[in-house]
């Protein structure tokens, strides 16, 4: 029996519960011996020219080494011009848009690196930037989406508006002339912090001309890319690592610019130097993701079919532009969801504004999408009267079509919506739970309860052109390595690419060793985010494996005298032998010893023809205190569909989490800034990140639809809970209080907001 | 200031500055490198160790609070990566752990809420786990973990916890 | 982040404290368990001179019965009361409340004399205080003084110690009427309270209503009138003055006070 499919537990895990794994700031590696620290000091104030700084007190200040700021950067190639390709790659935008390392005569969002303090060691780091004094001359404040698009003030004034991208006709109102009921509101995605547990981390040190920079990244080779551009130098003479990673979620794709900073600063000064910042920092300086406000437009029949439906984006991209049209192009991409809808139209516009630059997290523009679907949906659904689970199973795609034209663009592989939805209902006992649900409302209690449906489809490893690469070695022990260009922060990659070897090859997964993020051993690969890893990365291993397993053969039939067509090898047992004589075998180490010089090896750059298109249903259910507005999740139950399930441990670890981030951004989480840009959420006491007294535990149903995609059948399921969960849970509270007039509340969900809500529909 | 702090069952003494905080002392004094950094303002639990067997915020003490005292650290509760701790082994087993970074201050916390209360409901260990943040797991298995760990506890009568296969993760992770 | 530096003076009795304190001047601060005061310094809002450390006086950390009332020493945890049975038996709102502060790690490390030297009106500890008519006992260069719970609290993380005193200890008269209830409104279970209501018989005390703890006296005067919980409860937001902040407006802070004091008192008489 293959291990694919079992419950494996992960080899990762021994080291990180003993000795807590090797971080950043954990590294103790010789390099970094008498490594000094690096302290940003950040700006305080969201818009303001920059007209002085005095750094004499700092310099002379105990422990310090040295203060850095955008002057002293007189040793770096001019940066790369705006090619205008906004929509391609996850690199920031050149020219008009482009992005100092440290802010040269201007500053656009509070936590923005101004200057480098270097000291040796973070007490005294943090005590110097407190000495650094910085002349501002403060600006008018861009902070919201309407101050932006007022265009009163410009964040990048030579760019002439703050309006970086914009796409998409003119909409067209015939498409909804047909419809008897029509339904428009706009809502808001509100910007929320990745808040991995590990902050942003790095470490450099530069000998005889080369760069090693350990970072906290999701993509080592990125990151080197990035580099390399950066400092005008051979990618051979870089080399980054990126140790364990404490999390990510798309905050750590490739490289920020306070990371180049550090490998600018430790060439500059000829020292190795760590940076470790701070959960303060990391609030407003990291990437934050969401940040949309849709206008939806929904229309239909009075009997439930949608005719039309239209979502207008626009996008809060931050300080600066960084993912380009990127994000608002994902979610105009999924905005017909899994619905099959005649007329969709989408369009969108990204803006500049003074807060932290906007980037990828979690599901990174495809929640946003099923989120304005699944509101519009229930909006529809409460329009006409109807139950929401009724409408939807009207509307999805049904199993017949695929593959299917999606009229927002994409072609969906493979999928069976309606029994994803039908299985949810049936796992909640939906039907006892508006029984429930009409009891309270019956009795009038005080504590209601509400159901809320998400029906989704997403896109993943939406750049499956880009391929990952993968190489394995089997060695003369009968040990293999596997070298991943795939990234993991948590995924289990050393876990689930042993588990691809041994049900190939019949190695034991205890005798695979996987290495990833390390460009010295790996210079090609792409990482791990979009829910790429298992599809691109996990398939180039099991690639790599049938290569070699094809040279073993060759190997083994010389060395036992036989056709090589009568070669087999027990994946059991891990032995060759030929067919009819099972007494007689080699083993591994026996093959791979007579390999010749090369040994036993395969490279294999895998990519695919066109991403997959994972599918699924959630179902939440709140209780909502109406005297207070307290909203409680009591249960989550689920089906992601995630074509066939490799690691299903693990399959089911993504989902939770991925879920628990979703309800997070739909009751609790929101990053806030007042009116002047201060951030107003830039602690953890703060800034509400979900624990575990506010979930419940999660109800989760299994459904397999392979893919022919690719040879594994597999497609992504690290975003699904994001994507699923958070519309569900929306869906609920607003479902919870319904009877009482309420038809939306913006998230997150709080207290306030749901109470305000309540009362303002009893006033009528 | 002299400060001597008995890590682990070892002393690990030295002159600190007086605001050195104690999560600073075991990662840089005694070069324990678990106990992590998650946050400034004692939310997220990433560096929980037990100060004489009660678990505490290391970033929320003073090495010079912690003289004279016992402290541990999740590389004090087994001897290796070979022989876990039932605590440890129950959140291999369960899956409690992916990026890992939180896990040793969730492990300590994990510690501390078993030495009080042995047989937890799910609610008490969500509540006991308030203090600890964790951004890959949803909690989900986490919970279950603590649970499954103080299963084992009782279920060994006192005794050394029963080893979990190694190969196979709990079962029935899914619907409930 | 890391405090400003400071020195660091450990007092091995009390005496030695409130010395210790007067010889450093206004720059000195005690410190206890440090939940509330070091991360106010982390952030930098907060940059002693000296610290003196009073976390290991043994002495100060007792919960006794002395008939007629409980005294409590100063350095008692959080925990040590969630957890005592002679707290749960004769004042089960403070047990309750004490374990309602911040997390176990908190609570293991925090004490009850930081939370009210601390004075922080969004804290658990203050309004339970005042709810339970409790007096406090100073030490300082003149001596050991008693101030009520009613006079202790001044205003925004200010009371009437005066500098150099030391908070020893908590007394607590045991409650005539048994009647209890803690409301405790957050978003997060480790958040501050938004609102909170402390009820002891017919004494209601308000969390985060106002710049300290406050009793809700016109609820208390409705009550002893004989007005219903809900009647009463319409009175809880006079005479308050709640911040508008991240998590509330000031008008639902209002809304919640008067919820939960109706919430409070029902619970209370339910337990009478």
């Amino acid at each position: 029996m293959s291990i694919l499919g079992t419950r494996v537990v992960r080899t990762e895990d021994p080291r990180l519960l003993t000795v807590g794994g090797t971080y950043v700031d954990d590294l103790r590696v010789p390099e970094l011996d008498g490594a000094a620290r690096v302290t940003f000091v950040r700006s305080p104030i969201a818009h303001a020219l920059i007209t002085g700084i005095d750094a004499d007190l700092a310099r002379q200040a105990p422990g310090v080494i040295a203060v850095l700021v955008a002057a002293d950067i007189d040793d770096l190639p001019p940066p790369p011009p705006d090619e205008g390709n906004i929509e391609a790659a996850p690199l920031p935008m050149g020219g008009l848009w482009a992005e100092p390392l440290l802010a040269v005569d201007r500053v656009r969002y509070v936590g923005e690196p101004v200057a480098i303090v270097i000291s040796d060691d973070s007490y005294h780091g943090a005590d110097a930037t407190e000495l650094v004094s910085v002349d501002y001359e403060p600006l008018p404040p861009v902070v919201t989406i309407d101050d932006s698009l007022a265009g009163t003030t410009l964040v990048f004034p030579d760019a002439g508006s703050n309006v970086a991208v914009e796409s998409g006709g003119e909409p067209d109102d015939a498409a909804f002339a047909d419809c008897e009921v029509v339904v428009e509101r706009t809502i808001t995605n509100q910007r929320v912090a990745p808040m991995p547990m590990e902050g942003r981390a790095a470490a450099a040190c530069w000998v005889d001309g080369k760069l090693t920079l350990w970072v906290s990244t999701q993509n080592a080779q990125i990151a080197r890319f990035i580099l390399a551009g950066a400092f005008g130098l051979d990618p051979a003479n870089i080399r980054v690592v990126a140790p364990d990673v404490g999390g990510g979620f798309g905050a750590k794709i490739a490289i920020d610019r306070d990371a180049v900073a550090v490998a600018w600063a430790a060439k500059h000064i000829g020292r190795a130097l760590r940076w470790t910042e701070t959960r303060s920092e990391n609030l407003v300086g990291m990437t934050h993701g969401r940040a949309q406000r849709h206008t939806i437009k929904i229309g239909g029949t009075r009997d439930g079919r949608i005719l039309a439906y239209r979502l207008n984006v626009v996008q809060d991209a931050g300080a600066f532009p960084r993912l380009g049209g990127f994000l608002p192009f994902l979610t105009k991409l999924m905005a017909a969801g899994a619905y099959d809808i005649k007329h969709v139209q989408t369009g969108s516009r990204e803006v500049v504004t003074n807060t932290t630059p906007i980037n990828a997290y979690r599901g990174a523009g495809r929640p946003e999408a099923t989120a304005a679907v699944e509101r519009a949906v229930d909006l529809f659904a409460a329009e006409i009267g109807k139950d929401p689970a009724d409408v939807r199973r009207v509307n999805l795609v049904t199993s017949d079509r695929f593959p299917y034209q999606s009229p927002s663009g994409p072609l969906y592989d493979s999928g069976d919506y309606a029994s994803a939805l039908d299985k949810v209902l049936a796992g909640a006992g939906y039907q006892e739970l508006r029984a429930e649900q009409a009891r309270r409302r019956e009795r009038g209690d005080t504590v209601q309860v509400g159901i809320g449906l998400s029906s989704y489809v997403e896109i993943t490893a939406a750049d499956a052109d880009g391929g990952e690469t993968g190489r394995l070695d089997v060695h003369g022990d009968g040990t293999a390595t596997v070298y991943t260009g795939s990234s993991a922060h948590g995924q289990g990659h050393h876990t689930t690419w042993a588990m691809l070897v041994e049900s190939e090859l019949g190695i034991p997964m205890d005798n695979v060793t996987v290495i990833h993020g390390d460009t010295d051993l790996i210079p090609l690969g792409v990482g791990t985010y979009g829910s790429r890893s298992l599809q691109l990365g996990g398939v180039a291993v099991q690639k790599a494996a049938v290569e070699v397993k094809d040279q073993a053969r060759l190997v083994a039939a010389a060395m036992m005298e036989a056709s090589e067509a009568d070669l087999e090898l027990d994946t059991e047992s891990g032995l060759w032998h030929v067919r009819g004589d099972p007494a007689t075998s080699k083993t591994w180490a026996e093959v791979a010893s007579h390999a010749g010089p090369d040994g036993l090896t395969a490279s294999v750059n895998y990519t695919e023809g066109q991403p997959t298109f994972p599918f699924g249903t959630h179902l939440a259910v709140v209780e909502v205190d109406t005297d207070t507005g307290k909203v409680r999740l009591i249960r989550h139950v689920t089906v992601d569909d995630a074509g066939t399930i490799v690691s299903p441990v693990q399959a089911e670890g993504q989902r939770h989490g991925g879920i628990a981030q979703g309800v997070a951004q739909a009751l609790l989480e929101e990053v806030v800034y007042d009116s002047q840009g201060n951030p107003q959420t830039a602690t953890l006491a703060d800034y509400a990140a979900i624990s575990a007294p506010e979930l419940p535990s999660f109800e989760l149903l299994t459904s397999e639809t392979p893919t022919s995609i690719n040879p594994l059948g597999v497609k992504g399921i690290g975003e699904a809970g994001t994507i699923g969960a958070t519309p569900a849970v929306q869906n609920a509270v607003i479902d919870a209080v319904s009877h009482l007039g309420v038809r939306h509340i913006d998230m997150p969900a709080t207290p306030v907001r749901v109470w305000a809500a309540i009362s303002q529909a009893r006033e009528g | 200031m002299e400060v001597s702090v008995t890590v682990n069952g070892s002393q690990v003494a030295g002159d600190v500055a007086d605001r050195m905080l104690l999560v600073h002392f075991l990662r840089e004094r005694a070069n324990l490198t678990a106990t992590k950094v998650g946050c400034d303002t004692s939310s997220c639990g990433a560096c929980t160790v037990l100060l004489d067997g009660q678990s505490v915020k290391s970033c929320t003490v003073l090495a010079a609070q912690a003289d004279g005292r016992d402290v541990t650290t999740v590389e004090g509760l087994s001897s290796g990566p070979d022989e876990l701790h039932a605590v440890q082994q129950a959140f291999r087993a369960e899956h409690a752990l992916q990026c890992g970074f939180c896990t040793p201050g969730m492990v300590m916390a994990a510690v501390s809420l078993l030495a009080e209360n042995a047989t937890p409901t799910e609610d008490e260990v969500r509540s006991g786990l308030e203090g600890n943040l964790c951004r890959c797991t949803g909690y989900h298995n986490i919970v279950r973990a603590v649970l499954a760990a103080a299963e084992a506890a009782a279920g060994s009568s006192g005794g050394p916890s029963p080893q979990a296969s190694t190969v196979v993760a709990a079962e029935g992770n899914g619907a409930q | 982040m890391i405090p400003a530096s400071f020195t660091y003076k450990r007092a091995r009795s009390a005496d030695e404290a409130v010395a210790l304190i007067a010889e450093h001047g206004d720059e000195a601060k005690y410190l206890a368990g440090g939940q509330s005061l070091l991360p106010l310094m982390k952030l930098r809002l907060a940059a002693p001179e000296t610290l003196v450390d009073v976390g290991r006086l043994d002495e100060l950390s007792y919960i006794s019965d002395q008939d007629s009332h409980i005294s409590i020493g100063a350095l008692t945890s959080h925990h040590e009361l969630a957890t005592s049975e002679l707290l749960s038996r004769e004042l089960p709102l403070l047990a309750y409340a004490a374990a309602q502060v911040g997390d176990p790690q908190i609570r293991h490390r925090g004490t009850i004399g930081g939370s009210l030297a601390h004075a922080d009106p969004a804290a658990d500890l203050p309004a339970v205080a005042l709810a339970l008519d409790a007096t406090l006992v100073a030490r300082g260069p003149a001596g050991v003084r008693e101030i009520g719970a009613h006079d202790f609290f001044l205003s925004l993380f200010e009371t009437a110690l005066q500098p150099g005193e030391l908070l020893t200890e908590i007394r607590v008269p045991k409650p005539a009427q048994a009647g209890w209830s803690y409301q405790k409104f957050t978003k997060r279970a480790i958040d501050w309270a938004i609102v909170g209501v402390a009820v002891q018989g017919g004494n209601v005390a308000l969390v985060n209503m106002a710049q300290t703890p406050v009793r809700a006296g016109m609820v208390e005067q409705a009550l002893a009138a004989g007005a219903g919980p809900g009647e009463a409860a319409e009175r809880a937001a006079d005479a308050t003055s709640p911040a508008d902040d991240l998590n509330a407006t000031t008008d639902y802070r209002k809304h919640l006070a008067k919820v939960l004091v109706r919430r409070a008192i029902e619970q209370a008489r339910g337990r009478s």
